[in-house]
């Protein structure tokens, strides 16, 4: 909706614009600029863009990467507009994650899919400047044009530091406008900036290198001037990247021309001998620098002994209430994705079947009417339905990360997390998995290691989610016996505990697995800034949560509407006349193959009827359940679980020739490990098309979920068998 | 001279940072342009709940940092 709109506006806007021109006898219009906002993560950015750009945003990705794209319109006091983009938070021009790469590209011009901002804001923290003066600095001898949003003028307020603009802008050399963006404040003024002409600062490269390293350096310059045709600020850049790294010389490398390589290694082999510390010598240099700024533009009044978050954490990071805070947290998160989520799903569910219904009676009968309801509002309603969950999820994460505490839960688990290679921040997207996969995944987001993200999506889906309920009480409840175990513990339970308890393991083993063999790499450095808490705000939380529930929806309806399209398609066809339900899915193209899966499913101890349940529920696991309702004829088989009829038929068949049940205790067992372990959800694998940028990774997802759903399942099975003889 | 790995300060202790070591290069770099550069001052502010990561205060912010990358920060431990 949010993009149809942008869209007429822009068609609007762009009728408009041609008609002038028309009148104009073809005059160009000015073109909108476009503008970058830039800067530290935690400095604020997120919340100015929000203030600036109001609800006129669009949410997409850079091709190639998984990194999100959010582009949106500011309207100046005139109603002349431009298109503002969010570039990813970074600390220094220098990428250490794809993110941080995607920023530094846009702002050199590198980037093919994005053009060359016309200026950039950059968002300063006003209570951490010197660290966010860094990426500045850097900015600045870019020579990009740059107007500096000096944010959080509250916070350092409150800790004794008070930053004067004039001052800064003086040192700095570009116009500093002083805001609280989550308040709103300054941000008139902002606009005001960005409306004028903005230009690069006058005062690049203020501060100083030792003689050797300069002189170098310069030299450097100007043959990669002569070599590459670089600018004056593109070959400072280049020239200090190639002087502080030692790998450029080490592995074969023709990005740059031989003569430059031959000077770099001459350049390093010079400074080395001088015990030049190459690396850091361009870093000092510059926070050298900074720290000159910084006294001159800041005065610190009262430096508080303890401020208001290590209070906060001396309870939340603390050894034991750290922990108890954590879970408790945590159960209320799920209490609100399990419970609170289900009214509201109820409704949803509930508005399907009205609409079905309401359709059924409106249309012909016939197969167009029932391509509509059973086919594509039942398998889309299915997917919608899960908006609540999605919805209450995202509101606590945002809420979590609004507020700071992200970071800390970060910093509580990593521990842990470390242990199977993985960072602190993979812990929350695995937990979130338990609800649904999808947002799981969704939540990976924060991981800024590519690697470590594709293996947290890789196996969150392990992880048993809301959906796999609905299957595991309908086996619990027709085939494990209710019996005490040790007195306390009833079968039925640790059944279920065991099921969750298998997908947890299998998750964490499989990350570890994936960590050592196929997205090999160091356990990542976990170099985490922990941001001092804050209130978060209603709005940015809200949009938030709006932007993530707007991509589920739109998901459901394209990807998902086709595919639930093509197995009601193979659920109804061919068509038999005057059979039962139970009759025309057997003969169907899904029942065909659940007799032509026979053989490969018959070493799980899985027969036909299962096969069908199998092919019916690739679309979503809980599907399984009335599959199963339809080939034992029961009518309202939706929700299984409490549906007594379902689970004694069920119990009771056998095959007609042999006499031996179809399901015995070891097949319930069985179908459930299969469940645990098995992929059967397109809705993930729509997600991870989508979040990956591809389709490479969600195949191999589902080749390794299913490989390991059969090995897994036929163990069992054998072992199972074996026990009972 | 008193110059020891980070990792090996407690709570509430403060060292002048004298170099990294034994860190990649890539590590090396994000943990000097986080601002620890020679001659900064670091103070321990706490172990996490299971004894790893850190979180020491630096240029006026708060940092968090695995034992495995504090022992490549080599301090001289301020005396109180």
């Amino acid at each position: 909706m949010l993009r149809d709109r942008l869209h007429s506006q822009k068609q609007i806007r762009h009728q408009h614009r041609s008609r002038t021109r028309a009148m104009f006898h073809e005059q160009a219009a000015p073109s909108t600029r476009y503008i970058a906002i830039i800067g530290n993560p935690n400095a604020g950015k997120t919340a100015l863009f929000n203030a600036l750009t109001g609800l006129r945003q669009k949410v997409a990705n850079y091709p190639g990467v998984t990194v999100e794209k959010k582009e949106g319109k500011v309207i100046f006091g005139d109603g002349s507009s431009a298109t503002l983009l969010d570039l990813p938070g970074t600390y220094s021009l220098t990428a250490h994650s794809p993110d941080e790469k995607i920023a530094t590209d846009v702002l050199f011009g590198k980037a093919t899919h994005t053009p060359r901002p016309d200026f950039v804001v950059c968002v300063v923290d006003a209570s951490n400047l010197e660290r966010n003066l860094y990426l500045v600095s850097q900015i600045i001898d870019h020579r990009t044009p740059l107007i500096i949003a000096l944010n959080m003028i509250d916070v350092a307020e409150k800790s004794g530091m008070a930053v004067n603009p004039q001052r800064l802008s003086d040192e700095l050399g570009v116009h500093v406008v002083a805001t609280v963006a989550n308040k709103g404040i300054g941000v008139h003024e902002l606009k005001e900036a960005m409306h004028a002409p903005v230009t690069a600062s006058p005062k690049a490269r203020q501060w100083s290198l030792p003689k050797l390293v300069k002189e170098e350096c310069d030299e450097l310059q100007t043959i990669l001037q002569d070599a590459h045709h670089l600018s004056e600020a593109d070959s400072f850049h280049e020239a200090i990247q190639l002087l502080t790294s030692s790998s450029v010389l080490n592995s074969h490398n023709d990005r740059y021309a031989p003569e430059v390589l031959e000077h770099v290694k001459k350049d390093h082999e010079r400074l080395d001998s001088f015990g030049i510390d190459r690396q850091s010598v361009f870093v000092e240099s510059r926070y050298e620098w900074i720290k000159h700024v910084c006294e001159v533009s800041r005065k610190i009044k009262q430096q508080a002994e303890e401020t208001t978050s290590d209070k906060i954490d001396k309870v939340l990071t603390h050894k034991v209430f750290g922990f108890v805070f954590f879970i408790a947290l945590m159960a209320m998160m799920f209490q609100a994705i399990f419970s609170w989520a289900n009214t509201p799903m109820n409704w949803i569910g509930d508005g399907i079947t009205a609409l079905g219904a309401q359709i059924t009676t409106v249309m012909q009968p016939g197969d167009l009417r029932d391509l509509i309801v059973n086919g594509a509002l039942a398998g889309v309603g299915a997917v919608v339905t899960f908006l609540p969950q999605i919805f209450f999820l995202f509101l606590f994460l945002g809420m979590l990360e609004d507020t700071g505490y992200m970071a800390r839960a970060a910093f509580i688990m990593d521990r842990m997390m470390s242990k199977v290679g993985l960072h602190g921040k993979s812990f929350i997207p695995m937990l979130s998995s338990f609800a649904c996969a999808i947002p799981g995944i969704m939540a990976t987001r924060t991981i800024e290691s590519r690697k470590d993200r594709l293996v947290t999506m890789l196996v969150s889906p392990l992880v048993s989610c809301s959906a796999r309920l609905p299957v595991y009480a309908l086996m619990i409840a027709a085939f494990i016996p209710q019996q005490k175990v040790l007195g306390v513990f009833s079968l039925p339970g640790l059944t279920l505990v065991s099921m969750y308890l298998l997908g947890l393991a299998a998750a964490l083993t499989f990350a570890w697995l994936f960590k050592k063999t196929l997205l090999k790499g160091e356990t990542p450095a976990f170099i985490m800034e922990l941001p001092p808490y804050k209130l978060p705000s209603f709005k940015s939380v809200i949009m938030h949560t709006w932007e993530r529930s707007y991509l589920f929806l739109q998901r459901a309806g394209t990807f998902i509407l086709g595919v639930s399209i093509v197995l009601w398609f193979l659920a109804t066809y061919p068509k038999i006349t005057n059979a039962t339900p139970a009759e025309q899915l057997q003969q169907s193209f899904a029942g065909q193959a659940g007799h032509l899966i026979e053989p490969v499913i018959k070493p799980l101890g899985f027969n036909w009827k299962i096969g069908i349940g199998l092919i019916g529920s690739i679309l979503q696991r809980e599907v399984f359940v009335s599959t199963m309702g339809t080939i034992y004829n029961i009518k309202d088989a939706k929700t299984g679980m409490a549906n007594l009829s379902l689970r004694e038929k069920m119990h009771n068949d056998a095959d007609p020739h042999t006499g031996m049940p179809t399901f015995t205790i070891l097949t319930a067992i069985c179908l459930m490990v299969y469940y645990v372990l098995a992929m059967q959800c397109m809705s993930t694998v729509a997600v991870m098309h989508r979040e990956t940028n591809g389709w490479k990774w969600p195949l191999f997802q589902i080749a390794y979920m299913t490989l390991l759903a059969y090995t897994g399942t036929f163990i069992v099975y054998r072992i199972g068998l074996l026990l009972m003889t | 001279m008193n110059v020891l790995s980070l990792n090996h300060l407690t709570v509430g202790e403060k060292g002048t940072v004298q170099n990294i070591t034994n860190a990649s290069s890539q590590i090396r770099q994000r943990l000097l342009e986080m601002g620890l550069t020679k001659g900064t001052t670091i103070e321990v502010v706490r172990f996490a709940p299971m004894g790893d990561p850190m979180e020491i205060a630096i240029r006026g912010y708060r940092l968090s940092l695995r034992r495995l990358e504090a022992e490549s920060v080599f301090v001289q431990k301020e005396m109180q």
